[in-house]
């Protein structure tokens, strides 16, 4: 499913990248430990946490993720938002809880 | 870009910097890419490539990444002036990791970085003088046979 329908369906906020919604989504990854999203998400993932830092950005970037999903309506740094829009990464935020998020975007993609 | 003859770059990783940290595996993986490497292969050392740099970023004062790529295989060694380890047997511990409460908050500290590399690369080798830094050289084989 495109980065675009997911955004609509799970009602998410788009901060940057806007060009880069017609990206296939090809799964979801729910971790706030980097090390673990570095070692175990895939390419095409849609990366969700609670993480709000600058760092998130080369993760998403290095492991080609489909986008970035900040739960529970936690703003992101402003240095983060300008580091993603640099490197083209889809930072969205929501206002529901990573349990909640995951679980419709399971319903959505999961196989 | 040919590499009949090999190519080594060297990038400069500043200790504590966090705005700039990963940048230099970006850079590691966009060159691997160009020159044509299996797909597989650099994803596993765009991991552990990420990870040594965040060693360094988080435990040292400053260190070096250089990578050397020839025909036959191509190595990522990362040698840092900083406070080294130890214990190594103990850092390689699924689980173990000295990091502060703040990087732990920030998701860093999990106690995967140095298993995380030894996992992903073919061969791997570690040095450390307490007080002074560590080496580590990972060794990537472009074999596709002998690919783990």
């Amino acid at each position: 499913m495109k980065l675009k329908a997911i955004i609509e369906k799970l009602n998410l906020k788009v901060l940057t990248a806007q060009e880069k919604l017609d990206k296939e989504v090809t799964g979801g990854y729910t971790s706030d430990l980097l090390s673990d999203v570095i070692a175990n998400s895939k390419e095409g993932d849609l990366w969700i946490t609670l993480q709000t830092h600058q760092n998130i950005i080369a993760v998403a970037k290095l492991k080609d993720l489909a986008g970035i999903v900040i739960v529970s309506n936690r703003e992101p740094d402003e240095d983060t938002q300008k580091k993603a829009q640099e490197e083209s990464v889809p930072l969205m935020i929501s206002g529901e809880r990573a349990f909640e998020i995951s679980g419709k975007l399971y319903g959505l993609i999961g196989s | 870009m040919g590499i009949e003859n090999g190519l080594s770059q060297t990038f400069e990783i500043t200790g504590n910097d966090f705005s700039k940290a990963g940048s230099i595996s970006t850079t590691v993986k966009e060159i691997l890419q160009e020159i044509g490497i299996d797909s597989s292969v650099i994803r596993r050392a765009a991991i552990a490539s990420y990870e040594a740099e965040m060693n360094v970023v988080m435990y040292a004062d400053k260190g070096q990444l250089i990578l050397t790529v020839t025909p036959e295989k191509f190595t990522i060694s990362v040698e840092d002036e900083g406070q080294g380890i130890e214990n190594i047997e103990l850092a390689m511990q699924e689980g173990y990791s000295t990091a502060t409460e703040e990087m732990r908050e920030m998701g860093f500290g999990a106690g995967m970085g140095l298993p995380n590399i030894k996992k992903n690369s073919d061969e791997f080798e570690i040095a450390s003088i307490p007080g002074k830094g560590t080496s580590l050289k990972m060794t990537f084989n472009l074999d596709t046979k002998k690919e783990k």
